[in-house]
């Protein structure tokens, strides 16, 4: 076994999911023959190659540091499931 | 008890940058506008929408990391950083993990302990996350204006040995950002941002306690408060047998205590990785030098080079040298008027207490470096002593007029042929015949009690050298 059903439960917790048991079996079948296949790939030498952090030969897009007119409130909150005061509403976060 | 252990301290300083707009797209930064009206599709993290780093975030990441001897990655990328809050609109802030844009640098700091070097681990660029607003019954609003604005995160090593070495590394770094003008360097605004990690252990082990994570701390009082208390907190644990746990707590800057903060964020797994939506950011040789070109001198050379040329002591180097805009004024007026001695205490007497009396910034002084300059020429000529020339002062800051309209106007031109003001000289003697004699049984304090009066009755123009000899010649019975 390349993941255990712990895992996947870790995972879907950091990511928010709610995963009924069904669903907890089949990702985690899914998940380890998706590792295991993966796993191939460490028949690779690699010790000299750089890890890749982009998949498109591309570098340094930058963008000039001059502001231009924003969306605004309005349109800002018009997809918000609940808005008050031009802010978004959320349930009451207390730290 | 204390004594028994040995403090170690590293710090996390966020300084947000003084950028027009937002580091990933193109909204402006100002402060304090209507909620959620600086926002476009990529600060509120929008399906679809692609962040493009603002080139300047770079430039100043740059010139920062210059400043404080980092080395700057030829190669640096972003990465997400993944958790949920509400104020983080896409679920990850874009920060830099792996290959951050400096590393490895150092800020030396004086404490009354003497010189130390504290070295930087890394330097990266990051967005700051909206803000929650807690003071609805309907529950939290979240305002995503300051969402994408610039940070840079400094880290250093745990190298400070004490909350007096913590505050001198702060006070060093938050005066170099603002000298570089790279940050505003307004902790009430939170544009410089500190946490601690703070652990003890007991003397000689090698091995670092375990530390706790002090947030919100928001001045350098606070710093040492919050730094002595986890302290001695720590220390309590250790020995009562206990053992400190790793974890985050806030500071309380009402009864100056640290409490856990117990959030769910404690079991964090930030997973990590290279950011799609951005390409790798690649730093030139050129690019590096032209930033080092383009360096403010920085406190440390100004201080050494106050002292040189302008021949001042260290510590008055030190104390104007301490804010860029003070240094500026200083250094504008001592190139005027050349006496660097006379310049800095004018700077750091009359100028700096009008200032405060009148609650402004340097920038905003009245009185100009050239407008000074003039004044003090009218000192080195003796058109005025230097207690006439306060009041000149006080009226150049009232009226914005320069120094030879003001003297004209108010006739205050000092006396120094004393012929004209003889007889006002003999009366005050024939009108205080005890005080001569009592001078002349050789109380001779009672010198000042004379030129005292003799300022009153021509209202202070009269030349102090001169009235000094005239008196004494008279006294003298001459």
């Amino acid at each position: 076994m390349k993941i255990t059903r712990a895992q996947v439960e870790r995972v879907a917790q950091l990511a928010r999911l709610a995963l009924s048991e069904v669903e907890l079996d089949a990702l985690t079948s899914d998940m380890d023959a998706i590792l295991g296949y993966v796993d191939k790939l460490n028949e690779l030498d690699t010790d000299h190659i750089v890890p890749t952090a982009h998949a498109v030969p591309l570098e340094n897009a930058f963008r000039d540091d001059t502001a231009r007119p924003s969306l605004g409130t309005d349109k800002a909150l018009q997809n918000a499931p609940a808005a008050s005061d031009g802010c978004f509403l959320v349930p009451k976060v207390i730290e | 008890m204390l004594s028994k252990y040995e403090v170690v301290i590293g710090l996390e300083v966020h300084a947000q940058l003084t950028t027009d707009t937002k580091i990933f797209c193109n909204c402006s930064t100002t402060f304090g506008n209507e909620p959620n009206s600086q926002t476009c599709p990529v600060c509120l993290g929008l399906p679809g929408a692609l962040p493009v780093l603002n080139k300047k975030v770079v430039d100043y990441a740059i010139r920062t990391g210059l400043a404080t001897e980092c080395t700057i990655a030829p190669r640096s990328i972003f990465a997400r950083k993944n958790y949920f809050y509400p104020d983080l609109p896409k679920g990850y802030q874009i920060s830099q993990f792996e290959l951050p844009i400096c590393e490895h640098g150092r800020l030396d700091i004086e404490t009354a302990e003497g010189s130390k070097t504290i070295g930087i681990t890394r330097i990266h660029m990051e967005e700051d996350a909206g803000k929650l607003l807690h003071d609805s019954s309907e529950g939290s609003r979240v305002d995503l204006n300051r969402a994408c604005t610039p940070l840079m995160e400094i880290v250093s090593e745990p190298d400070m040995r004490s909350a007096d070495q913590a505050i001198a590394y702060l006070k060093k770094l938050h005066q170099i950002v603002v000298y570089l003008g790279v940050c505003d360097g307004n902790l009430e605004e939170g544009s410089f941002r500190c946490d601690a990690n703070v652990s003890i252990r007991p003397w000689g082990q090698k091995e670092f306690g375990t530390r706790a994570e002090l947030k919100n701390i928001n001045s350098f009082r606070f710093i040492k408060q919050a730094i002595d208390y986890e302290v001695q907190r720590q220390a309590d644990i250790l020995e009562e047998g206990g053992r400190v746990i790793q974890e985050t707590r806030l500071f309380d800057t009402a009864s100056g205590t640290t409490r856990s903060m117990r959030s769910k964020e404690e079991a964090n797994d930030y997973r990590y990785f290279p950011d799609p939506d951005l390409v790798p950011l690649l730093v030139s040789e050129e690019w590096i030098e032209q930033a080092r070109l383009e360096l403010p001198e920085l406190p440390a050379a100004k201080i050494e080079r106050f002292i040189k040329e302008y021949d001042i002591p260290r510590y008055d180097a030190e104390v104007l040298a301490a804010e860029r805009a003070n240094a500026d004024y200083y250094d504008a007026l001592v190139k005027l008027h050349g006496n660097g001695k006379l310049c800095s205490n004018w700077v750091m007497g009359e100028v700096q207490r009008a200032l405060k009396d009148s609650d402004l910034a340097i920038g905003d002084c009245p009185v100009t470096p050239q407008m000074l300059a003039g004044m003090l020429g009218r000192i080195d000529d003796n058109t005025i002593s230097g207690k006439i020339a306060k009041k000149v002062f006080d009226a150049m800051w009232q009226s914005g007029k320069d120094a030879d309209t003001i003297i004209e106007e108010q006739e205050l031109k000092q006396v120094t042929d004393l012929s004209a003001i003889e007889p006002a000289i003999d009366e005050i003697l024939a009108a205080n015949p005890g005080q001569v004699a009592e001078y002349r049984g050789g109380k001779d304090k009672l010198l000042g009690f004379f030129v005292g009066q003799v300022m009153k009755a021509t209202k202070g123009k009269a030349n102090p050298a001169a009235l000094n000899e005239l008196l004494k010649k008279k006294l003298a019975g001459e």
